[in-house]
């Protein structure tokens, strides 16, 4: 077995129009740059993928990332708790001209759906959102004198992450808080793809310290040196970069 | 001559509450300054929802590592014996009654604890992150704010007209004014400043201050 996938185009290749992906992070923190920019270098290539549905924490920040997968109109919905950043604007002009959809979620209850997507757990009862605008519409439950709102799983086709190190076999690590979402978003996933640091053998990866097992993992990637959405954001960078003709034209 | 209390105040009054060893969760912007205001020879552990225990200060500027920081997306330090974890795991922490206390701001809170403080109505782009999370599970659920608006209408009300963060769910409110807690839906007067009237007090707050027992003088150093 060997999950290595030998670049970027090839690791985002498989996914099409309409489909419904999971890109990890939290805010710029272990979101995968690399592959996202791939995927939006696709779709200027060939118009595709477009009408995804991408579930993330946030809606991106700046023009880079989520933001540019945005901006470029590849996205038709977005699943997240808090759609708001230092530089929101790509998302909010896109959501108040009724051209993306949205689908708010409390960030705990969006960590379980996607968590019992890949536990094979339909649905789940929490206190979270009981009473308030959230809830509404959802069936409410009581349980031991308490009222619980039932919350539905959340499965994708696809989940793009970032990890650490990584294995043949996609046994994956995380660095610092960039973990958040990854390992949840890799269960949920029929089609999971890593973003890695650095690539190892089989054996590389201390089994005590594996915090992704490889059976969620469909394939990885290395990217040595990855870029951080928030440095990359601090440069004011853009995914395109813009050509010098363009800026001034 | 105090008149009300700073943010900073506030923030010391609501730390003076948390025990030596408590797991505390700090809402974005004014409650994290809670952090700053520890007694001596009390150590909290503090959580943040993205995925850590135990973090400690801002890092100096330029020295900032982007993989490591809190819910409002601020570069943090660890302190030795922090811990990561995924975001399951941190809102089991949340939900599942693991911390000890969460301390929130607020835009409304009612007599029988409801809490509206993650939207101020329909307009523009709604976003929640874990602000309804929070509220349930923490043994304890305080808020700090100004007892007033910025217009001077009252946060302490009879019900909540903002949209709700949660229901019957706050236990304690340090205010500029006040300490009151909430016990079987009425605001119980614990502290105020002892420069304000109870009647003065009482024409600020939006719902009827109960007295049990005697009200103590809400007393904080200059900061």
């Amino acid at each position: 077995m060997d999950k290595r996938i030998p670049n970027l185009a090839e690791a985002v290749a498989g996914i099409p129009d309409g489909a419904t992906v999971m890109i990890g992070g939290f805010g710029g923190s272990g979101a995968p740059i690399e592959l996202i920019h791939a995927l939006i270098d696709r779709y200027l290539a060939t118009g595709s993928p477009k009408d995804l549905t991408v579930i993330n924490n946030n809606a991106g920040n700046g023009h880079v990332g989520i933001a540019a997968l945005i901006e470029q109109g590849m996205v038709r919905k977005m699943v997240c708790s808090f759609p708001r950043s230092a530089d929101p604007r790509v998302f909010t002009e896109k959501y108040l001209a009724g051209e993306i959809e949205l689908e708010l979620v409390p960030q705990g209850t969006l960590a379980e759906r996607i968590r019992a997507g890949g536990a094979g757990i339909p649905a789940f009862y929490t206190p979270t959102s009981y009473g308030t605008d959230l809830a509404r519409g959802k069936p409410v439950a009581e349980f031991d004198g308490r009222p619980y709102v039932q919350e539905r799983w959340l499965k994708a086709d696809f989940a793009l992450i970032k990890a650490e190190l990584g294995d043949h076999y996609g046994n994956l690590t995380y660095r610092m808080a960039a973990r958040n979402f990854s390992p949840l978003m890799a269960m949920a996933a029929a089609r999971t793809v890593a973003q890695v640091t650095r690539a190892v053998a089989p054996g590389g990866i201390d089994p005590e310290h594996v915090v992704t097992p490889g059976i969620f993992v469909s394939g990885i990637v290395e990217v040595a040196n990855p870029a951080q959405e928030e440095a990359l954001n601090r440069a004011e960078a853009a995914h395109p970069p813009a050509r010098p003709q363009e800026v001034q034209a | 001559m105090t008149t009300k209390l700073s943010n900073a105040q506030i923030a010391w009054r609501a730390a003076q509450d948390i025990a030596d060893g408590a797991y505390v969760n700090l809402g974005i912007g004014f409650p994290e300054m809670v952090a700053k205001f520890q007694p001596p020879g009390r150590q909290a552990v503090f959580h943040t929802e993205n995925g850590v225990l135990g973090f400690g200060e801002a890092p100096p500027a330029g020295e900032e590592d982007w993989d490591l920081i809190n819910a409002g997306k601020k570069a943090i330090t660890l302190k030795p014996g922090a811990a990561f974890f995924h975001h399951a795991d941190s809102f089991a922490m949340v939900r599942g009654g693991h911390l000890d206390v969460a301390i929130l701001g607020a835009y409304q809170v009612a007599q029988n604890g409801d809490l509206a403080n993650w939207s101020t109505g329909p307009k523009g782009v709604p976003a929640v992150g874990g602000a309804m999370d929070l509220v349930h599970g923490a043994k304890r659920v305080a808020v700090i704010t100004d007892h007033v608006t910025k217009d001077g209408k009252p946060k302490l009300v009879e019900a909540c007209t903002l949209p709700l963060t949660g229901v019957g769910c706050v236990t304690r409110v340090y205010t500029s004014l006040a300490v009151v807690d909430i016990e079987d839906g009425r605001f119980v007067l614990r502290e105020k400043l002892a420069t304000i009237s109870l009647d003065d007090l009482q024409a600020v707050t939006g719902a009827r201050l109960h007295l049990d027992g005697a009200v103590g003088d809400l007393v904080v150093p200059e900061l």
